[in-house]
């Protein structure tokens, strides 16, 4: 019933696409973990405009569609306010920092909420034994409760990074040419949208599946016993 | 999958019965009782388009309403379906529509996969630009800041034959912005599909085809593989032709734009095999 005899690797980039996509992926997935930590780190600190903002951009950020966060870098950013994120004339490598801004932006809420429900599992006493040894909020955070949160949320965030790496699909929308980009080339060209979908489909679980195991095991492994 | 295999079962046996029916009616035309469901674009002004009434209007959906006529069917009796590109295949193989006009071009690929009647029109690429900007050449397209729809035919020859610095969207309307606004250059599909857009109000003076024949395009009918209408369509569209439909259709979709089509194209003219 499937018959694969139009793939030519040759003709189709297939492993350059999907590279692009781990690329995305990797890029999102750094900057989110970073720009999320700074969040969660705002939602739970002791200044007030600090934790406004932080509720406020995450509830904004969290319930924009995916889509709208990408084409507005591109349209917004690029087109109208012409930020082009020092990428040069270049549109592809333009495009490609674009979406990256878009996916931390918005996969950084997930992560942040993440983190938040993390130092949520930290017994306050914790925290109160390293305030009462003269740390400051900021040391608290980095050497006592960070730490032990990040060890208990390993699962929540494999699951928003297995997201992460299907969100990067989006940025077909402002033409970063990766794996769901070449799908859409191929099915205009091949008219077999079955055969192509199932290929892309396996790629993506060839991707996920790995990350999501590898990182339920490093889960069980750092979970903190209590 | 046991629905699925009812279905399967039960898929045959409907045809069966609905031939049966057909047969003791007494013959004649295809076309009674039912209805039929053809497969057009929703969003090109000037091909296919359905505006905020869910009035269908465009060059296609003309060819469509004629065609269907000609197979008996009165403009109520039609059923209309969006047909994006990547869907169109699939929906002609489900039986979701009996029939795609839809902005269609015949190619060998395409044609493995479905029947084809026509062509009835025959398009170029081209480019569409700012009116104020200067007319480029074939040969200074690689300078250009060019828009398209990311994966379309379109798109990809720009990339590979003229080595363009493609930005690329998932709607032609996107891109539109950045041309009136000189962030981009130029939007590049079939001349037929960017008339469309130059003849909207809002974008009125504004944008001009720059003329260059980048490539033919020949719109077909799309019918399912098995199917037994194509020659009934073939010759619909000939009359279509004859009787001076076809001019009226172009002259009233595309006359505000100053785009002047390709006479009508003959039937078969369009390479199906490579």
């Amino acid at each position: 019933m499937l018959d694969f005899s139009f793939l030519d690797l040759d003709e189709y980039d297939l492993f350059g696409a999907f590279w692009m996509t781990v690329q995305l992926t990797v890029a999102s997935a750094i900057g989110s973990l970073i720009w999320g930590t700074v969040l969660a780190a705002m939602r739970v600190s002791p200044v007030p405009v600090m934790r406004a903002f932080g509720t406020l951009y995450i509830n904004i950020v969290r319930n924009i569609p995916l889509t709208i966060v990408i084409v507005a870098c591109a349209q917004v950013l690029a087109f109208r306010l012409e930020i082009t994120l020092g990428a040069g004339p270049d549109i592809d490598d333009r495009n490609f920092r674009l979406a990256v801004l878009g996916l931390v932006a918005y996969t950084s809420t997930f992560v942040c909420e993440a983190l938040r429900s993390g130092i949520n599992t930290v017994p306050v006493g914790q925290a109160e034994a390293a305030r009462a040894l003269g740390l400051n909020f900021t040391q608290v955070l980095r050497l006592v409760v960070l730490p032990q949160a990040y060890r208990s949320v390993v699962a929540p965030l494999a699951n928003v990074l297995i997201a992460l790496t299907k969100n990067t699909t989006v940025a077909m929308a402002i033409g970063v040419a990766e794996a769901a980009f070449l799908m859409n080339e191929m099915i205009e060209n091949e008219a077999r949208p079955l055969e192509i979908g199932v290929l892309f489909a396996a790629g993506f679980i060839l991707l996920t599946l790995p990350s999501g195991l590898l990182l339920g095991r490093l889960a069980r492994k750092l979970a903190v016993k209590r | 999958m046991r629905l699925r295999k009812a279905s399967v079962l039960a898929a045959p046996l409907l045809a069966l019965a609905l031939t049966a029916t057909a047969c003791g009616g007494g013959g004649g035309d295809e076309g009674d009782g039912d209805g039929i469901t053809i497969g057009i674009k929703f969003d090109q002004p000037g091909i296919g388009l359905r505006d905020a009434n869910s009035e269908f209007s465009g060059f296609d959906v003309d060819v469509a309403t004629y065609i269907a006529g000609e197979l008996g069917y009165e403009p109520g009796q039609i059923t209309w379906e969006e047909a994006p590109s990547a869907d169109r295949e699939n929906m002609l193989r489900r039986g979701d529509v009996d029939m795609i006009v839809a902005s269609y071009s015949i190619t060998p690929e395409r044609a493995e996969q479905v029947a084809f009647a026509g062509p009835y029109f025959l398009a170029h690429q081209d480019l569409l630009i700012s009116s104020d900007a200067e007319t480029p050449t074939e040969e200074s397209i690689g300078d250009l800041t060019l828009c398209s729809v990311g994966g379309s035919t379109s798109a990809q020859r720009m990339e590979d034959e003229y080595g363009a610095n493609l930005q690329n969207f998932q709607t032609y309307s996107e891109c539109l912005d950045g041309i009136v606004g000189g962030s981009l250059d130029a939007l590049t599909t079939d001349d037929a599909i960017l008339a469309g857009y130059a003849a909207q109000d809002e974008y009125a003076g504004e944008l001009t085809l720059a003329g260059l024949n980048l490539s033919d395009e020949y719109y077909g009918v799309g019918l399912p593989l098995d199917s037994d209408r194509v020659d009934a369509v073939n010759e619909a569209i000939t009359r279509m032709v004859d009787d001076g439909s076809w001019d009226r259709f172009v002259e009233e979709n595309f006359g505000s734009s100053g785009y002047e089509p390709e006479p009508a194209p003959a039937i078969g003219s369009a390479p199906t095999t490579e």
